[in-house]
């Protein structure tokens, strides 16, 4: 950001082949030491990281937008695996799923005619006719809605109680969780853009836990903290079981003298890094392109010098909106990958912290506004969070071995998977402080 | 029509929670909005903080209570606030020594402290849960109620019951007396007199002699006594948990913006109005509509939204504020 | 004209220096004697304000020195030469405007460790209006009475040398003429007076002493009616 460090990038043009090449070690370390199907499962997850964090750096590197709702974009990406790939529940359309969305109808038309009505009226009139706008909007909005959202969840609520999705192939769902980000994104852009740059960090940070909390609690759209599970697999990953029962992949396998079981997990994970990896590509070749081209150049130029960008006849608030909502639709999809990868939705694993601030922290130890160095920090510090998990209480044990037992022995020991919390706090401060263009700096 | 249960309803449901809620969210948003107005920056550690000292407090309790010292009818929490205090400024002061002071020096955009706090959010977190844990602590004792339901019914005889719970009476006592303090503070003494002038105008407070190493000192051992005053009062009133404290940053926020970031006073009425409509859009209405109007028959519970979208009221309230009037009630600085 | 260097009140001589690379100010001199009023004139971008800004400190020098009452303060920071006994109006931004004229007053008077009430009393004396609206917030008053409030924060410290920057910027004539007459009666307290001027005219009619700046040098030094009689100053800078 604006903190400029000219001497960061020490090491030329080898420092990125050179700190990839240190990511892909510790990767063949851990599936060495751990096994491969942990390493796959930490690569996986890292790519799905990386390509949140690529959406966070389109917002904070390219354009110093804080947002601190990543939670909530990535979440609201995740629902479209469940709308689109999920069998629709029998039934439930007609039981009230039409009438639900009538209800969400009447809910954007209130909020149309409100906004209308705040343009069109003055003073007191404006006043009370967008209250009065709101107010019947809500009440209708309630009669309508509460009673069809009752019917649904009592269609068979042990595994279904939930509108259910549209029974497409998942691979759409992708798409279609990067629109829904950036609508979410438009909404909230729309309001706090232009203002001080703490009021975006403030109005993201609401609308990500408001977006959880929709997720966790509307179970006729998601089964709220019942989670959705069975999200049919994309095209072309197959089954475990499946490819066990094919005579020719265990012939293979037992050639190649793996065991089959082994096998077909490890086959499955290679196969989902593969789509992984050429959506990340295809996104970074993409957010490269951007970032060179004039439209790029000129966002830069806004952050550095928003007053001097605005008096050459910048719009810099609906740049600033392009930007989050481009940033935002990538998280989305990010997203809903994730939620094809586990293969069930769980709201209630939304965590502020591990999906908003650590996406962060990968972005700034990456390096802010380098989209190489955002894949590189993510896939690191993704790393480093899943590791440390299992390091806090090894170092732990190492420090207290010469204590007596006790409960505070226990207790720290206990406490020590919470060190990577610490350790990811001290990581930011340290890069922020020492290191402010990250590992890739900015060209 | 049954005018009196209503009142007494409403009272109980709504005026004695929320006041206590308010007192609460106004306490941390002054914390936060001191911090705005003199280092310029929203801090995003605040709910952490508020977690680290009640944290702190909840220790020394426990250490009281080990060796038998208590408070009477009094929360034991209460005589180890001030240790909690303490050791929460030692940790500010300490942040601020290390962290904050260098982007201070180079004169950073405030949207890099705020990146910064981020940082010291992790931090806190992480301490916080490595002290206690991250599982649910009630930690009051001492008396239960100042006025209990079936005291209240059998002096009145009414059918609603009106309780209030000490934990409530000591918040908005203990809030009142720390607000008052600080207000007595900020327009009597020359130290707070310094503070105003130096959040008014940087520059010109440093050319009339103002020391800002002393004014950025003072600043955080405020924020430190009110960020853990706000939290053990939360947490004897309700309970303790880290993640619950984090999430209080955004209605912490919203009552700042709500009253104009930078302004104290408007700290103080956002974090009311926030609490008070919380409260009331989340609360079932059913009961005091069937006092009101006794004919009105209806299976709805009158509830405006349910208690799991408590956040989306100082949302939408935070909302309004920035597209209708983005300074604040109470003038504060939106740009 | 037999002013040695040194000799002088307030003696900053030879200044050179600028903000970047370049320098704004090329040897330029500036001198006030006890009790008596200096005014800088001369075109947009002379280097007016940052001439007075360099006798304060805010601008690093490159070459010549700044003495007051006889000491060398050149390495001084503005705040220890406020401490010298220099009090310095900045042209915009010069008051608290959330808090009373009163505390206003206060905090000029921070770094007094002694009673202020008396200096206190003056400013109300010199400043009646400000003795009115003293619990009003600085933010509310009128723009002359801001700047009356700034000036009054300034003289809290008893300064020796009071430093405006276009005092009247802004400011109706009549609410200027008044400021102007004000100015007169502080710097026949015993306290020497800098200021930079836009009304050039006005302004070198109460100076003892006028400097004409071009591009960050000493153009015309004078006294102000000789400065004002001068035809060539009257031509280019006066307009007629």
């Amino acid at each position: 950001m604006s903190t400029r460090q000219p001497d960061a990038a020490k090491g030329g043009k080898f420092r990125a082949p050179l700190l990839f090449a240190v990511m892909a070690a510790l990767i063949v370390m851990e599936g060495l030491t751990t096994g491969w199907d942990s390493a796959l499962v930490i690569l996986n997850m890292g790519i799905i990281s990386a390509i949140m964090a690529l959406g966070l750096n389109m917002q904070w590197g390219y354009a110093g937008l804080f947002n601190s709702g990543v939670v909530g974009f990535t979440a609201l990406g995740g629902l479209a695996p469940v709308l689109i790939s999920m069998p629709p529940t029998g039934g439930a359309m007609s039981q009230g799923g039409w009438q639900i969305l009538g209800a969400l109808l009447i809910a954007v038309l209130a909020l149309v005619v409100a906004t209308k009505l705040n343009h069109r009226l003055h003073g007191a009139a404006r006043a009370a006719g967008v209250v009065a706008a709101l107010v019947i909007g809500f009440v209708l909005f309630r009669a309508v809605f509460d009673p069809a959202v009752a019917r649904v969840q009592a269609i068979n609520p042990a595994s279904q109680g939930y509108l259910g999705g549209l029974g497409l192939p998942v691979l759409l769902a992708w798409p279609v969780g990067a629109v829904l980000a950036a609508a979410a994104a438009w909404a909230i852009g729309k309001t706090s853009l232009g203002l001080r740059s703490d009021y975006l960090a403030i109005a993201t940070l609401g609308i990500g836990e408001i977006i959880v909390a929709v997720l966790k609690n509307e179970e006729w759209l998601d089964r709220g903290v019942l989670n959705v599970t069975g999200i049919p697999r994309p095209w072309p990953v197959p089954y475990e079981v499946d490819l066990q029962a094919d005579p020719g992949f265990v012939a293979r396998m037992q050639g190649w003298g793996i065991d089959p079981v082994t096998g077909s997990t490890l086959t499955v994970k290679l196969i989902y890094m593969g789509l992984f990896g050429i959506v990340l590509a295809l996104l970074l070749w993409g957010a490269q392109l951007a970032l060179k081209s004039p439209w790029g150049r000129m966002m830069r130029a806004i952050r550095d010098n928003e007053t001097a960008a605005a008096a050459m006849g910048k719009n810099v608030t609906r740049r600033h909106l392009q930007i989050f909502m481009l940033g935002a639709a990538v998280m989305g999809l990010a997203g809903a990958m994730m939620i094809t990868l586990d293969g069930q939705m769980t709201p209630a694993s939304y965590n502020p912290l591990r999906y908003t601030f650590l996406i962060l922290v990968m972005v700034v130890v990456g390096g802010s506004g380098n989209n190489w160095g955002s894949v590189l920090g993510a896939v690191l510090v993704w790393f480093l969070w899943i590791k440390a998990e299992a390091w806090g209480p090894e170092i732990m044990n190492l420090a207290i071995s010469h204590m007596s037992e006790g409960p505070l022995r226990q207790h720290l020991f206990d406490a020590a998977p919470q060190m990577r919390v610490i350790v990811m706090g001290l990581l930011l401060l340290l890069v922020l402080r020492f290191s402010p263009r990250g590992l890739l700096p900015e060209k | 029509m049954d005018i009196l249960n209503a009142i007494v309803a409403i009272l109980n449901y709504v005026i004695v929670p929320a006041t206590t809620y308010g007192a609460q969210l106004a306490l941390g948003a002054l914390g936060v909005t001191l911090i705005y107005g003199i280092l310029r920056f929203s801090n995003f550690a605040q709910g952490d903080t508020m977690a680290f000292g009640t944290a702190i407090t909840i220790m020394v309790t426990w250490g009281l209570q080990s060796l038998g010292i208590g408070f009477g009818p009094l929360p034991t929490a209460l005589l180890a606030l001030p240790f909690g205090i303490a050791i929460t400024c030692a940790l500010l002061l300490g942040t601020d020594r290390v962290v904050y002071r260098y982007y201070r020096t180079v004169r950073a955009a405030p949207v890099i402290l705020v990146m910064v706090s981020v940082g010291v959010m992790f931090l806190m977190n992480g301490i916080t849960r490595i002290l206690i844990g991250v599982d649910e602590i009630k930690f009051a004792d001492g008396a239960r109620f100042l006025i209990s339901a079936s005291e209240f019914k059998s002096w009145t005889g009414l059918t609603e019951p009106l309780a209030i719970r000490s934990t409530q009476a000591i918040t908005v006592i203990v809030a009142g007396l720390l607000v008052w303090a600080l207000f007595w503070f900020l327009a009597k003494t020359r130290t707070g007199k310094s503070m105003r002038a130096y959040a008014d105008n940087e520059d010109l407070a440093l050319l009339s002699g103002i020391n800002p190493d002393r004014v950025v000192t003072v600043t955080w051992i405020i924020a430190g006594a009110l960020a853990t005053t706000a939290g053990v009062l939360y947490g004897l009133d309700k309970s303790f948990k880290a993640f619950s404290y984090f999430q209080l940053v955004l209605p912490i926020f919203a009552a700042a913006v709500v009253g104009g970031l930078g302004n104290p006073l408007g700290a103080i009425a956002g974090g009311f109005i926030v609490a008070y409509s919380e409260v009331a859009v989340t609360y079932a209405w059913k009961k005091v509509a069937g006092y009101l109007f006794p004919s009105w028959d209806t299976d709805s519970l009158l509830q405006l939204l349910s208690t799991d979208y408590k956040f989306a009221v100082s949302f939408t309230i935070l909302i309004i504020v920035l597209l209708f009037k983005p300074t604040g009630l109470f003038k504060g600085k939106a740009y | 004209m037999s002013r040695g260097p040194g000799m002088s009140f307030l003696d900053a001589s030879n200044m050179t220096g600028g903000y970047g690379v370049s320098d704004i100010l090329h040897d330029c001199t500036l001198r006030v004697e006890k009790g008596q009023i200096a005014v800088i004139v001369g075109p947009n971008g002379a280097g007016k304000s940052t001439a007075m800004k360099a006798v304060f400190g805010m601008l690093k020098l490159r070459g010549g020195s700044v003495t007051l009452d006889g000491e060398d303060i050149t390495a001084l920071s503005p705040q220890e030469r406020v401490r010298k006994g220099m009090g310095f109006v900045p042209q915009v931004n010069n008051v608290f405007p959330t808090m009373t004229v009163e505390e206003n007053l206060e905090m000029g008077a921070y770094i007094r460790e002694d009673d202020y009430r008396d200096t206190m009393e003056q400013v109300y004396e010199l400043f009646p209006i400000l003795r009115e609206k003293r619990h009003q917030h600085a933010g509310e008053l009128s723009g002359g009475q801001r700047q009356q409030v700034a000036v009054g924060r300034a003289l809290m410290t008893k300064p020796k040398l009071l430093m405006l920057d276009e005092p009247t910027a802004g400011v109706s004539p009549i609410v200027m003429d008044e400021l102007f007459d004000r100015i007169i009666e502080v710097a026949r307290t015993g306290i020497s007076i800098l200021m930079v001027e836009q009304n050039a005219r006005q302004a070198l009619e109460i100076a003892d002493t006028g400097y004409v700046l071009v591009q960050g040098a000493n153009k015309y030094t004078d006294t102000g009616a000789a400065l004002m009689a001068d035809p060539e100053v009257r031509r280019t800078f006066l307009g007629g």
